[in-house]
């Protein structure tokens, strides 16, 4: 099963929005409760990376009985440094972001922290495409 | 054999005129219209008393035991919320409302506040040797409990495993009494529906030590004239500053003493801080207190007072009350509390009820169905159809517990499309007569 979600870069009021519903249907489907709160964790992660860093993206999220797989695309400005943007605390969020308490530099450790397969590919000027993995017996 | 879904939260049928405006307030979704009325779904409710609160014809009730009810014991006690002291002007001392309460047919009054200062300290000690990085969360708020337990499961772990004050006080009193041989009934003086609801069916317990719940506003105005004509104050009121505190928001945040917490209140701001504690967005919080009602306990649906007067008085309630515990070791026969036990015994269940089927090809077909049905409705929202959105009108579709006709949108494209076909047919006669 396959949901889509539009994710807009102009409005942290909204951000998380996708993440929501994808919790909400987890719960409908029965799936147990250490994995929604993983999917939950880095898929809000992931979201709030999008609009704090790419201006929006495309969220695709595919279930089936055996796992829960996130795919996040983005045209956005790309890492630059990825092993540095995955060191806690490191943070390139923008001070309108912080104000909002987002951009603590946690979100790509999170995710990893919290998902059992973090995959990211990120072209300088392109965009980046996050792949999260969660197992259902996981 | 406990009932599984007792409610004190009800409908009177002949109040309800079917409006729909319940159904958009109630924060699980557990009201539907049908026939012309309202439906609570027993397992969805929390009792978090909103739908009282918005019923304009006031047909949702909160179903709370009769002052009556202390006829059934030969010893009563008393054991009012400090919400009671918010209901009445801070010129009427505590003393003199308690000594009005127990004039009522008690035979002694102990107040949940001393329950709830040793709870905070409690709970402080419990705090400090806490090492996890997610947040604990206050469940001295029955609705909470239960709505954690109802919609973030995954959050159980999190929830402080205390009894509440109300239980620990009911646990004092019948200590005390232990030794006597008649019938000792213990009555909580309450401004919350969702405590009847906790005695009845308890989270984390076995069995309340409480025996009766009666309703603030139910006495009020018994009450009231008692209070009136008290000559002798009794000196009967212990509790200080911090328990009385916990009758409005941040007062049990405050107690706890901790350096990062959090005070919500108002369920939708509960709801809403509990979804960022499940997306991991709440951090260097400690402690995170939650109130369903708006103000906290002075806001419950059983009391009188408008809630920003009655904190008011609280607060004012605080400053003269800030010496410091009386009895905070001995002396006062609530000195065993130790062997009285102050942790759930109970674990938490999750109790998944917005789950489409327990079997997950099953669940993921209805989820697909489901979706195919939204897409198809308007997305108004309208509540038209006696289901607060239609996402929730969807879901009832592919439960079978309705039709798409329900949506007053499609029965209009159903009836235009009717009308077409008839208006086809009536243009085509009879082969014999058609020339």
């Amino acid at each position: 099963m396959i949901f889509e979600y539009e994710v807009s870069g102009d409005d942290y009021s909204l951000a998380g929005r996708a993440s929501s519903d994808i919790k909400k249907k987890l719960k409908q489907l029965g799936i147990p409760s250490p994995v929604i709160k993983k999917t939950a964790i880095s898929m809000y992660e992931a979201e709030i990376n999008m609009v704090i860093h790419a201006d929006g993206g495309k969220i695709v999220v595919t279930l089936n009985p055996e796992q829960i797989k996130i795919v996040l695309e983005d045209t956005g400005p790309g890492i630059p440094d990825l092993d540095q943007a995955m060191q806690e605390g490191y943070t390139t969020a923008c001070e309108a972001a912080r104000e909002l308490g987002f951009g603590a530099g946690m979100g790509l450790m999170n995710i990893q922290r919290n998902s059992d397969s973090l995959h990211i590919d990120t072209v300088i000027g392109q965009g980046t495409t996050v792949t999260i993995l969660l197992y259902m017996n996981g | 054999m406990p009932v599984k879904y007792f409610h004190s939260v009800t409908l009177d049928e002949a109040l309800c005129k079917g409006c729909t405006v319940c159904i958009k307030g109630c924060p699980t979704e557990a009201i539907r219209v049908q026939k012309g009325r309202a439906w609570i779904t027993a397992e969805r409710c929390i009792d978090c008393g909103e739908c009282i609160r918005t019923c304009p014809s006031g047909a949702k009730k909160a179903i709370s035991d009769p002052l009556s009810m202390l006829d059934d014991f030969d010893f009563k006690i008393a054991i009012p919320a400090p919400t009671l002291y918010g209901q009445f002007p801070v010129t009427l001392s505590c003393n003199k409302i308690l000594t009005a309460l127990k004039s009522m047919g008690f035979d002694d009054v102990f107040e949940v506040a001393v329950a709830a200062e040793i709870l905070s300290r409690e709970t402080r000690d419990y705090l400090k040797q806490q090492n996890s990085d997610n947040p604990l969360i206050s469940s001295s708020c029955p609705v909470v409990v239960r709505l954690v337990e109802t919609r973030f499961p995954s959050l159980i772990d999190q929830l402080v495993p205390m009894i509440s004050p109300m239980e620990l006080s009911a646990r004092i009193v019948k200590d005390k009494y232990k030794d006597r041989t008649d019938r000792v009934g213990v009555f909580f003086i309450s401004p919350c529906a969702a405590k009847v609801t906790d005695v009845k069916t308890p989270r984390g317990i076995v069995k309340s030590s409480v025996d009766g719940v009666i309703g603030i506003k139910d006495i009020f105005k018994e009450l009231s004239h008692a209070v009136n004509h008290v000559e002798n104050e009794e000196n009967l009121n212990r509790a200080r500053a911090i328990g009385i505190s916990w009758a409005r928001t941040d007062g049990e945040g405050s107690a706890v003493h901790s350096e990062n917490h959090i005070s919500v209140d108002g369920i939708d701001h509960v709801i809403d801080v509990l979804e960022n504690l499940e997306n991991g967005h709440i951090k260097n919080v400690d402690f995170v207190e939650m109130m369903s009602c708006p103000g906290g306990c002075v806001g419950g649906p059983l009391t009188v007072e408008n809630p920003y007067i009655a904190r008011n008085i609280i607060t004012s309630r605080e400053r003269s009350h800030q010496a410091p515990m009386e009895h905070d070791s001995s002396g006062e026969g609530y000195n065993t509390i130790d062997m009285i036990g102050l942790q759930w015994t109970e674990e938490i269940e999750s109790c998944a009820t917005h789950l489409l089927d327990p079997d997950y090809k099953k669940a993921m077909e209805m989820m697909e169905e489901m979706e195919i049905i939204r897409q198809g409705l308007p997305g108004l929202d309208c509540g038209s159809c006696g289901a607060p959105s239609c996402k929730a009108l969807a879901e009832d579709i592919v439960r079978g517990k309705t039709t798409e006709t329900d949506c007053v949108f499609m029965l209009r494209e159903k009836i235009r499309e009717l009308t077409r076909e008839m208006i086809e047919l009536e243009s085509r006669l009879p082969p014999g007569l058609d020339r």
